[in-house]
């Protein structure tokens, strides 16, 4: 399985092939807390890196989710309509937000790497 | 991603008495009306909800404001700045009231208690210096109000509570719904009320300050009992259909568009003696120009505050929401706001506008969660 990239904003990122699956961090997650809902993007819309495209509901509060990077979403996690805890329970794993067709699969390695993300959180702390 | 602000204030912030026990316990602090307190513990906002309603949750609501006024007519003073009957309270009883501006409006609504010597008042902690600082203000000579800057306030929550409580304390379990009294719990001088902010049976306990953590310790320890901090509050508070000031209530709603008619005497009523009585009496006979109303928005998206309120099918605004979240007990979204009182009926359909799109929902009746009072 290809290595998992991060944002400052807390998204990762992780390529697949073609496409580039895409959801929050372990550390994001837990700041938000239970997640019960989810407002993902529409299937084919073509989004800008820091652009907003979901949105992600706790019992506290809403949250943003951003594009790591440009392209085409291709994939919706249909999944976490039924079952926002994924988020909570798997948030690397089958709690994936959505997939995107990267404009230029490139600009990923600019992200942040696990080392780099984890020393960003350090100096957040 | 990125989370809405919280509230971003520059001063620094107190704490309670209870600070080092919150991080103990793993507590995440946020500044909540100048404090740091705990929005949840690592159980997380559902556990601690659930746990509430289950069994008994402890709460440290020391950021509140409370205060004794002492002296002859100390009730008839205070009832120049509340509609509330206050000079009809008995001794050892509590009544919830709002204080009202000449306009009409909700200056705070609090909880006041008759201890037979003096008055007790609880006040919101974004409110307690202005609470405080006016009715000081109107206080006529030989009558002085004492804040008790020196006493923490615990609430402990739940369908357990008062059977736990009762292994350290016999006497509580006499007082009624709304009842109050001071007695000694594990050793430490408490006023205890019979009330609380959660729909649930439940105390609150005000305790000097250098004996606060301890007595939290001794009430931790007791079978049943888990911390639970400001995020299950708010959840637990709004499933029981009940106002948070500066969100559902501020200084230009009134009483009755509030929907808090029942917090004004009757015989207050009969007299029009309180601040803002000719608008209240004017929406009395005409009409509010808006409702408080339960809004339940379908599917399980929330609708936050400030979400607008539409006529369904793309129609005029009819409204806001004034808190809204999502229900652990009820499993769902849940709302409360204003609207035009054409569409206050239960029943009404509604569209809340949620980041552009028009998410279908209904007005409701309040609590969306029984209460469970004592009887």
């Amino acid at each position: 399985m290809a290595e998992l990239r991060y944002t400052k904003d807390h998204e990762w990122v992780r390529m697949d092939g073609d496409t580039a699956t895409v959801g929050i961090s372990d550390h994001a997650q837990n700041a938000l807390g239970d997640v019960v809902f989810v407002d993902l993007p529409e299937i084919g819309r073509e989004v800008s890196a820091g652009e907003a495209v979901a949105v992600v509901e706790s019992v506290k509060a809403a949250s943003d989710v951003y594009a790591p990077v440009s392209g085409r979403i291709v994939e919706v996690n249909s999944a976490l309509a039924e079952d926002p805890g994924l988020i909570n329970r798997e948030p690397t794993g089958e709690g994936w937000f959505f997939r995107i067709e990267p404009r230029d699969p490139a600009e990923i390695e600019t992200l942040m790497d696990e080392a780099a993300y984890a020393a960003f959180l350090e100096s957040q702390a | 991603m990125a989370e809405s602000p919280h509230d971003t204030g520059t001063a620094p912030l107190r704490e309670t008495p209870l600070a080092a026990l919150h991080r103990e316990l793993g507590a995440r602090m946020v500044p909540f009306a100048g404090y740091a307190m705990p929005v949840q513990y690592p159980t997380g906002i559902v556990a601690e909800h659930q746990h509430c309603r289950t069994a008994a949750a402890l709460f440290d609501v020391s950021h509140m404001g409370q205060a004794e006024l002492i002296g002859t007519g100390a009730a008839e003073a205070l009832e120049r700045l509340t509609p509330a009957d206050v000079q009809g309270l008995k001794p050892g009883r509590q009544r919830y009231g709002l204080l009202t501006n000449e306009e009409g409006g909700i200056e705070d609504d609090f909880m006041v208690a008759n201890l037979g010597d003096r008055l007790f008042l609880v006040v919101n902690a974004s409110r307690k210096q202005d609470d405080f600082d006016r009715i000081a203000a109107a206080l006529p000579p030989g009558l002085r109000l004492a804040r008790r800057e020196d006493r923490a306030l615990l609430a402990l929550q739940g369908p357990q509570a008062l059977d736990v409580l009762s292994t350290l304390a016999p006497d509580v379990a006499k007082l009624p719904f709304m009842g109050i009294a001071e007695m000694t719990i594990a050793g430490v001088p408490a006023i205890v009320s019979r009330s609380g902010y959660t729909g649930e049976d439940g105390v609150e306990i005000s305790v000097p300050d250098e004996r606060a953590e301890e007595f939290a310790r001794d009430l931790l320890r007791l079978p049943g009992v888990a911390p639970a901090g400001l995020g299950a509050r708010d959840s637990l508070r709004l499933e029981a259909g009940l106002c948070l000031y500066g969100n559902d209530i501020d200084a230009t709603t009134s009483p009755v568009e509030a929907a808090l008619t029942w917090t004004i005497g009757k015989r207050r009523r009969m007299a029009w003696d309180f601040p803002g009585a000719e608008r209240v009496r004017q929406e009395l006979a005409d009409g509010p120009k808006r409702r408080r109303v339960g809004i339940r928005p379908e599917g399980r998206q929330p609708a936050r505050a400030h979400t607008p309120i539409h006529v369904p099918g793309g129609g005029a605004q009819i409204g806001e929401i004034t808190s809204g979240g999502f229900g652990p007990t009820l499993n769902g979204p849940m709302a409360m706001g204003y609207v035009a009182p054409a569409h206050a009926e239960d029943g009404t359909a509604l569209e809340l506008m949620v980041r552009g799109k028009a998410l279908p929902a209904r007005v409701v009746p309040l609590p969306f969660v029984p209460h469970r009072y004592a009887r």
